[in-house]
């Protein structure tokens, strides 16, 4: 998907700010988030790494954060933007917090917010280079939706992002069910990382799950999944063509 | 209150510590006819008192829906209430739109004072001259709050203003301890009793009441002059007399105020015109037996003109002057 229709700032022949005005590409990516309602709420998972391009730079990156007291947001793509992004909320639940009525922003609120300012950026031809997952719990009630770069936003029992779409969210499909347990949703959860981290070429070892129930939100520490690779085809990969690698 | 040298800007203390100005705007909500909210712990009930600037004009309104959760009544100058209702709906609306989620009615009161404290410290403003009582329903249950002029607003689980509010506050007194667990019934007959003691011993009509309610479940809505009837039969027994079927042609005058123009040039199905001067001729001869003669004729015209004034240009002085319509 490219954005070519730049903003009145000349052409770009002439002045070389032209382009960097608004987002053309993304740089430093994170690839697939997973979430799943769950009994007493929301499990969210993703990994900790940051694509530049096809290099794996950064391993350490949390793509998920939990914003006031009753949501947890996880995003995938432009890393800078979701820092972006964060600064937002940050100053959404300041001034939420700042009128010390008793009232809080719940998951409802911030994901529709986020769906504002998602289709605005792309109606202005400059996105926010991000898929977000908004989950959340306030007053019992579960919720958990996503919005995309160019604003689509829906809620569902079950969601994913980039690759997750195509990898995980079929599995889903065919186990997820209503008031699943902590750790029926964690197995669940792994079951699909462990999928994209076979399969998906900007996933690495390293993943974060995170929990937000009425109490509020927990992320686990970064853990590793087991995996598999003595498979007999994978022993002496070149034998039936032998000199390739 | 008298008039002295402190007075004549809202951004001229007094000596004592006091903002003349705002006080008198404080005083314009008082002139206003009367204004009443109570609240259970589910419902809010706002009533008011139809008054017209006369018997030939149709009440002005006081109560206005801001949102399904939000309703505010008025006292005091209703233009400028209107002002600020428009400010409330457009308030709640953006909040709405972006959060897909009722505004907290708590934080639109804070707006609204924090808008009226603008106009307290401005020399180039003056502050506004309207009361309102707001009520509304969120997540922490039901709410009435009060705004002044000042910039000030208060919670309340009853209050009254406008003009002979007092009265309605002293029977609010007695009541409202039992108003948070009062069913949405009771909560409507006593708003309802309320408007009866700003009357002070004027028959209470449907007619002469605005009653609107909202609560768990039950988006802001007006009820309708039966429903408001029903209550009052059940504590009122009035005899069906002329005043009473007059009371109801008011009623039906004001219920549909902004439809009809009173018998004019225009009408349902009738565009805008002119009268002849026969027709005019035939209805005058229904009541008038005087002598065709040149003053007689004059007079009749001029009171036929007064009767139908916006639509006849024509009818009183063309008819004694044979001239033509420009000297008008």
């Amino acid at each position: 998907m490219t954005f070519t229709i730049p903003i009145d700032n000349g052409d770009s022949v002439k002045n070389a700010e032209a382009d960097s005005q608004r987002t053309l590409y993304p740089y430093v990516t994170g690839t697939s988030i997973v979430a799943i309602k769950y009994k007493d709420g929301v499990l969210m998972a993703s990994d900790m790494g940051g694509s530049y391009g096809s290099t794996l730079r950064y391993k350490n990156i949390e793509r998920m954060k939990a914003i006031g007291k009753h949501s947890l947001l996880g995003a995938s793509g432009e890393i800078s933007d979701f820092q972006e992004i964060l600064r937002y909320l940050d100053e959404l639940v300041l001034n939420d917090n700042m009128w010390d009525d008793g009232n809080s922003l719940g998951p409802k609120e911030v994901h529709n917010y986020l769906t504002r300012v998602m289709y605005n950026r792309r109606n202005k031809f400059n996105p926010l280079w991000n898929t977000l997952v908004l989950g959340g719990v306030k007053n019992g009630e579960s919720y958990l939706g996503m919005v995309s770069m160019i604003g689509v936003s829906f809620e569902d029992n079950h969601v994913a992002t980039g690759f997750g779409n195509h990898l995980a969210r079929p599995i889903l499909r065919d186990e997820w069910h209503a008031d699943l347990s902590f750790e029926d949703g964690v197995k669940l959860l792994e079951k699909c990382m462990r999928v994209l981290l076979y399969r998906d070429r900007s996933a690495i070892n390293k993943l974060q799950i995170a929990k937000i129930t009425e109490e509020g939100v927990t992320v686990s520490q970064p853990y590793s999944l087991n995996t598999f690779w003595e498979f007999k085809a994978f022993h002496n990969p070149t034998a039936g063509a032998e000199g390739s690698w | 209150m008298f008039r002295n040298q402190y007075d004549t800007d809202v951004t001229t203390w007094s000596p004592t510590g006091r903002l003349f100005q705002v006080e008198y705007a404080m005083e314009a909500v008082k002139q206003g006819s009367a204004a009443i909210g109570l609240r259970s712990r589910s419902h809010v009930v706002l009533a008011c008192v139809n008054k017209a600037q006369s018997e030939l004009s149709s009440h002005q309104k006081k109560i206005f829906k801001v949102d399904d959760h939000i309703g505010v009544a008025i006292a005091g100058l209703t233009a400028d209430g209107r002002v600020l209702s428009r400010y409330m709906r457009s308030e709640a609306i953006n909040h709405s739109f972006t959060y897909e989620s009722p505004l907290h009615v708590g934080r639109l009161v804070v707006h609204l004072a924090d808008k009226a404290q603008v106009c307290t410290q401005r020399s180039w403003k003056r502050p506004y001259g309207v009361g309102l009582l707001v009520g509304g329903l969120d997540e922490s249950g039901a709410h009435l709050y009060y705004n002044c002029p000042s910039g000030n607003y208060f919670e309340y689980q009853a209050f009254a203003i406008g003009s002979r509010s007092q009265a309605a506050k002293t029977y609010l007194e007695r009541r409202f301890e039992s108003f948070g667990d009062s069913s949405r019934e009771d909560l409507i007959k006593d708003a309802i009793l309320a408007v009866r003691e700003t009357l002070q011993g004027e028959t209470l009509k449907s007619s002469l009441c605005t009653v609107s309610v909202l609560g768990v479940g039950e988006p802001f809505h007006f009820l309708d002059q039966e429903t408001i009837q029903k209550v009052i039969d059940t504590f009122e027994k009035v005899p069906e007399d002329e005043e009473g079927e007059a009371g109801e042609g008011e009623a039906e005058a004001a219920a549909a105020a902004p439809a009809e123009q009173g018998g004019g040039g225009a009408g349902v199905g009738e565009p805008f015109h002119f009268l002849d001067q026969e027709t005019i001729q035939k209805v005058i001869d229904t009541f008038e037996k005087v002598p065709e003669d040149e003053e007689g004729e004059a007079g009749e015209g001029e009171a036929e003109a007064a009767a139908a004034a916006p639509a006849e240009q024509g009818g009183g002085g063309a008819g004694d002057q044979d001239v033509a319509p420009m000297e008008m």
